[in-house]
C-alpha cells in the first residue's frame, strides 16, 4: 500500500500520543534501571559464588535471612511505585478527561465486520474506512474528538502515532481525540480479535491542511455524481440486492449494513485497505470477494460479465 | 525417623499383562501415579500445542503468506491458547503438586485419593472434548470446526449470531469441566496439607513448595469459579434464551470481559506460584544454603495471591473505563509487583555467599532468574496506562505473557523435571542431553520473545492471520518464527532424554543431589506407601540435621 509512514509508536504526532511517549520514557528508565541493578547482582553472584574444586567439600555459610536486607527491597520497590504510580495517574486524566473544545471536529466511528463506518454529525457526512481530519497547529487547536460504537462485535481503533487504542464496544459509547500537529497519512488496524478478517479491517486516516479537509468537507458533502455514461451499471446497482447493504446519497440506494460508496473513487483503497482502489482490483472484490478478504461479509453476486463491467463503470463514476 | 528407607521385601510380584497393567493405571488412586498421570497428559498436549504454534509462526513468517487461511489460523491461535493454559500448564503443576506434596510433607497419599482421581480424570476428559471439535464443531449448522473465538471467548463474538455451530460450545463445556477437575485438586491440596503432615511439621516448617501450592489451591477456588459461573450463563445465552452477554439485546460485553478477568488474572498467578515453588526447592540445593527469609518467602506469595486478586482490569485498560478505575487498577498492578520483587531478591540472596553448582536444574533455574525479572519488568510497564493504550492488544503484550510462561514457568518445570525425574524413575536425566536441551531452548527462546517485542512497538496487533508488507515487521517475524522451531528442537532434545535416560541414566540412589527435604529420604522410586515409619521433623531441613548433627537447623530456628 502506497504513501504512509511506519506506525512507531515513539512517532507520535499529537498531544495524547506524545504524553504517553514522554510517559514511556519515565517508564523504561526506571525499569531499565531496575534491570540493570538485578541483572548485575545476578552475573556477579553466578561468577563470585560458583562452586571450586577446592571449596565444593565444605558447606557455605547457612544464613536464614537479614531483617534489614528485606526491609530495604520492600521500601524502595514501594517508593519507586509510588513514583510510577503518580506519573501515570496525571496522563491518565490529562488524556481521558480533556474537555473538548468548541473547534474541535466530531466524528462518530461506527465498526463493523470488517470496515470502519465514519459519521460528521455536524457536517452531514457519512463515508467509510478512510478518515480525514483537520491538522491542529498547537497554536490554533482543531482537534478531532469521536465518539466509538459498534455495529457487531468488539473492535478498536488504532492509529499509533494519533493515540492510544481504545476500544468500540457494542452497547457502549467510548470516546478519544487527537490533535495531529502535521499534515500526513497515517496508517492502523483495529486491534480487537473481532472474527474471520479482522487482520484486514485496516484504517488510514488522512490528516490535511485546513483548505485541504474544507474541500474534502464540501465533496463528501455533495449527493453521489450522476453520470448518464454509466446509467446501465447504475441500473444494475439499484436493481439488484447491492442497496440492501450499501447506500449512495441522493439515489435510493440507502444500505446500512455496508460502507456508504457515495464517494467511493475518493479512497485510496478499498474492502477496508484490503485491496488498492483499483479498476482490476474494484472488479475483483465485486466478482469474488473471498479472493481479496475471505469470510468477509461482501457476498459474491455472480453478476454475467457484462453487468459487472457495467458496475464497476458506475463504481468509478462515484468521485 | 529412618534416613534410608527400610524396604519392605515383598516376594517378587507377578509380571501383569498389558491390560493388568493399564488397568492398574486407569483404576490407580496412588497420588504418585496420578501425579505421573497429570504430566504425562500434559507433556502430550504441550506438543500438539506446540504444532499448532508453530503453523502459527509459518503462516506468519511472510506477510500475505497463504500456509493456512484465517479460518484455521483463527482456530489455531484459540486452540494453541485454550491447550496450553487448561491442558498442558494446569495439568502439569497439579501433576507436580500432587507426585510430591504428601512426600515432602510425610504423609501417605493425599486426602482425598479417590476426588484426585476422579479431578484428574474429568480435567483429561475436557481435554479430549476440547479436541473433538475438530471433527463435531459444526453441529446442526455445518458451520464451525474447533472452537475460534481466542482463549479469552470475548462477548459477543461467542453469541449465537456471530459464532453458529457448536465449535464455541466446546470451548466452554471442555474448560468448564476441566475447571471442576482442577477445583477438586485445589480441595485435596488444602486438605493434604493443613491435615496431614507429619509429627513435628508446624506449618513453619513445612517445604517452601508446600506453602506456595497451598497458596496456589486458594487461589484456584476462588479464581476458578467465576470463569466456570460466566460458562454457563454463556450457554444460557447460547440455548436457553438468555442475554447476560449478548449486547444485540441489550447484553454487556464487558461484564463477560470481568467475569473472564476475574479468573484470568488469578489463573496466572496459579500458574506461576508453583514455578516459584520449584525455584524455592532447586535453588536452595545448588546453592548449598537454606532459602533466604524464609517467613519473608511465605508472606510474598500469600500477598501476591490477595493483591492478585484485585488487578484483573489491567487486561481492560483500552475498553474506556474512566480514569478512577484505570488509575486503581495502574495501582493494584504496579503494587503486585513488590513482593513479586522481593522473591526474586530472596533468590538472589539465597545463591550470595554459596557454592553454586551448575547442573542442569541449577541452568534452568537462572535462567529463569533473568527471563522472569525482564517478563515482570514488561508487566510494570504496561501498568502505566496510558503506555498500555499503545502496547495493549499488540505483540508487545503476547511478548510479555510468553516471556513469564516459557521464560518463567517453563523453564521452572524444565527445572523440576531434571531435579525430580531420579526420584520418580531412580535414574538420572542425561547430563549432556540436558545441556543441549537448556543452549537450545535459551537460543531460540530469546530469538523468538526478545524480537517478538518490537513488531508490538511498530504497531502490528495480535491475532491476525497475515499482515501487509511495508509496515517494518517482515523480517522480525521471519526471525521469531525461526526461533520457533530452535525452541521445537531443544524440546525434542528433551523428550529424547526423558525416554533414553529412563534405560540408561546412571542410576540415582536416594538422594543425588544430598538435597535436605522428605522425598529425598525414601527409595528411588520412592514406595507405594511412601514411608515405612511416618518420619518426624524438627526443623525445615530434616535432612540437613540428619547429615550435619553437629550444626542441625533445629538449633536456630
Amino acid at each position: 500500500m502506497p504513501g504512509y509512514e511506519l506506525t512507531n509508536i515513539f512517532a507520535p504526532e499529537t498531544t495524547p500520543a506524545r504524553s504517553i511517549v514522554d510517559l514511556s520514557i519515565l517508564v523504561l528508565s526506571i525499569t531499565g534501571l531496575i534491570f540493570l541493578v538485578v541483572f548485575s547482582l545476578l552475573v556477579y553472584v553466578i561468577v563470585k559464588f560458583r562452586s571450586r574444586p577446592v571449596t565444593a567439600a565444605r558447606e557455605p555459610a547457612q544464613v536464614y535471612g537479614s531483617t534489614q536486607i528485606e526491609l530495604a527491597w520492600t521500601i524502595i520497590p514501594v517508593l519507586i511505585v509510588v513514583v510510577l504510580f503518580v506519573a501515570t495517574a496525571r496522563v491518565i486524566h490529562a488524556v481521558q478527561d480533556a474537555p473538548q473544545p468548541a473547534t474541535a471536529v466530531e466524528v462518530t466511528v461506527i465498526g463493523h465486520q470488517f470496515w470502519w463506518e465514519y459519521r460528521y454529525p455536524a457536517l452531514g457526512i457519512v463515508t467509510a474506512n478512510e478518515l480525514h481530519i483537520p491538522v491542529s497547529p498547537v497554536d490554533q487547536p482543531r482537534p478531532t474528538f469521536m465518539r466509538l460504537l459498534s455495529a457487531d462485535t468488539d473492535h478498536s481503533f488504532w492509529i499509533p502515532q494519533l493515540a492510544g487504542k481504545t476500544d468500540l464496544i457494542p452497547n457502549r459509547i467510548n470516546t478519544m481525540w487527537m490533535d495531529p500537529h502535521r499534515t500526513g497519512v497515517f496508517v492502523g488496524q483495529c486491534a480487537q480479535y473481532c472474527g474471520i478478517q479482522h487482520a484486514k479491517m485496516l484504517q488510514r486516516v488522512s490528516v490535511d491542511s485546513a483548505e485541504d479537509f474544507d474541500a474534502w468537507v464540501r465533496a463528501q458533502q455533495q449527493p453521489a455524481v450522476r453520470d448518464d455514461a454509466v446509467a446501465g451499471g447504475r441500473r444494475v446497482f439499484e436493481t439488484t440486492a447491492c442497496i440492501n447493504c450499501h447506500a449512495v446519497g441522493g439515489t435510493p440506494a440507502n444500505g446500512r449494513f455496508g460502507p456508504d460508496l457515495t464517494h467511493l473513487m475518493s479512497r485510496a483503497t478499498i474492502a477496508s485497505g484490503a485491496a488498492a482502489n483499483t479498476t482490476d482490483n474494484l472488479r475483483l472484490w465485486l466478482e469474488n470477494p473471498d479472493a481479496i478478504k475471505p469470510g468477509s461479509l461482501m457476498p459474491a453476486m455472480k453478476l454475467s460479465d457484462r453487468d459487472l463491467d457495467a458496475l464497476v463503470g458506475y463504481m468509478e463514476s462515484l468521485r | 525417623m529412618s534416613s534410608d528407607a527400610i524396604a519392605m521385601h515383598l516376594p517378587q510380584a507377578e509380571r501383569r499383562t498389558l491390560v493388568e497393567t493399564l488397568h492398574d493405571w486407569a483404576t490407580t488412586v496412588d497420588h504418585k501415579r496420578i501425579g505421573l498421570l497429570y504430566i504425562g497428559y500434559a507433556l502430550l498436549f504441550l506438543v500438539v500445542a506446540g504444532i499448532e504454534a508453530l503453523i502459527i509462526r509459518i503462516q506468519l513468517m511472510y506477510p500475505h503468506n497463504d500456509f493456512v487461511g484465517p479460518q484455521v489460523f483463527n482456530r489455531m491461535f484459540t486452540m494453541h491458547g485454550t491447550t496450553m493454559i487448561f491442558f498442558f500448564a494446569m495439568p502439569i503443576l497439579f501433576g507436580f503438586g500432587n507426585y510430591l506434596v504428601p512426600l515432602m510433607i510425610g504423609a501417605r497419599d493425599m486426602a482425598f485419593p479417590r476426588l484426585n482421581a476422579f479431578s484428574f480424570w474429568l480435567s483429561a476428559f475436557g481435554g479430549f472434548l476440547l479436541y473433538f471439535s475438530f471433527l463435531g464443531g459444526s453441529g446442526l449448522y455445518g458451520a464451525g470446526s474447533a472452537p475460534d473465538v481466542g482463549w479469552w471467548a470475548y462477548a459477543p463474538l461467542t453469541a449465537r449470531a456471530f459464532s453458529p455451530g457448536s465449535s464455541t460450545d466446546y470451548w466452554t463445556i471442555a474448560v468448564l469441566v476441566s475447571g471442576f477437575g482442577s477445583i477438586g485438586t485445589a480441595v485435596n491440596l488444602i486438605a493434604t496439607i493443613l491435615c496431614m503432615r507429619c509429627p513435628g511439621m508446624t506449618l513453619g516448617r513445612m517445604p517452601l513448595l508446600a506453602w506456595l501450592y497451598l497458596t496456589m489451591s486458594g487461589l484456584a477456588l476462588i479464581g476458578i469459579t467465576p470463569l466456570s459461573a460466566a460458562q454457563i450463563m454463556l450457554l444460557v445465552d447460547r440455548y436457553l434464551g438468555g442475554h447476560f452477554f449478548d449486547t444485540q439485546a441489550g447484553g454487556s460485553a464487558p461484564l463477560w470481559m470481568h467475569f473472564f478477568w476475574i479468573f484470568g488474572h488469578p489463573e496466572v498467578y496459579i500458574l506461576v506460584i508453583p514455578a516459584f515453588a520449584f525455584m524455592s526447592e532447586i535453588i536452595p540445593v545448588f546453592s548449598r544454603k537454606p532459602i533466604f527469609g524464609y517467613p519473608v518467602m511465605v508472606a510474598a506469595t500469600v500477598c501476591i495471591a490477595f493483591v492478585s486478586m484485585s488487578v484483573w482490569a489491567h487486561h481492560m485498560f483500552t475498553i474506556g473505563m474512566n480514569s478512577y478505575a484505570n488509575s486503581f487498577f495502574a495501582i493494584t498492578t504496579m503494587a503486585v509487583g513488590v513482593p513479586t520483587g522481593i522473591k526474586i531478591f530472596n533468590w538472589l540472596g539465597t545463591m550470595w555467599g554459596g557454592r553454586i553448582q551448575f547442573k542442569t536444574p541449577m541452568l534452568f533455574s537462572i535462567a529463569f532468574l533473568f527471563q522472569f525479572l525482564i517478563a515482570g519488568l514488561t508487566g510494570i510497564i504496561q501498568a502505566a496506562v496510558p503506555f498500555d493504550w499503545q502496547l495493549s492488544l499488540s505483540y508487545f503484550v503476547v511478548a510479555h505473557f510468553h516471556y513469564v510462561i516459557v521464560g518463567g514457568i517453563l523453564f521452572a518445570i524444565f527445572a523440576a523435571f531434571y531435579y525430580w525425574y531420579p526420584k520418580v524413575t531412580g535414574r538420572l536425566l542425561s547430563e549432556r542431553l540436558g545441556k543441549v536441551h537448556f543452549w537450545l531452548f535459551v537460543l531460540g527462546f530469546h530469538l523468538t520473545f526478545d524480537v517478538m517485542h518490537v513488531p508490538g512497538l511498530l504497531g502490528m496487533p495480535r491475532r491476525i492471520y497475515t499482515y501487509e508488507p511495508g509496515r517494518g515487521w517482515d523480517t522480525l517475524n521471519l526471525l521469531v518464527s525461526i526461533g520457533a522451531f530452535v525452541q521445537a528442537v531443544g524440546l525434542l532434545v528433551f523428550v529424547a532424554n526423558l525416554i533414553v535416560s529412563y534405560w540408561k541414566g546412571k542410576r540415582a540412589g536416594n538422594d543425588p543431589w544430598d538435597a535436605w527435604t522428605l522425598e529425598w529420604s525414601v527409595s528411588s522410586p520412592p514406595p507405594a506407601y511412601n514411608f515405612a515409619t511416618v518420619p518426624t521433623v524438627a526443623s525445615r531441613r530434616p535432612l540437613w540435621d540428619l547429615k550435619h548433627p553437629e550444626d542441625p537447623d533445629s538449633r536456630y530456628e
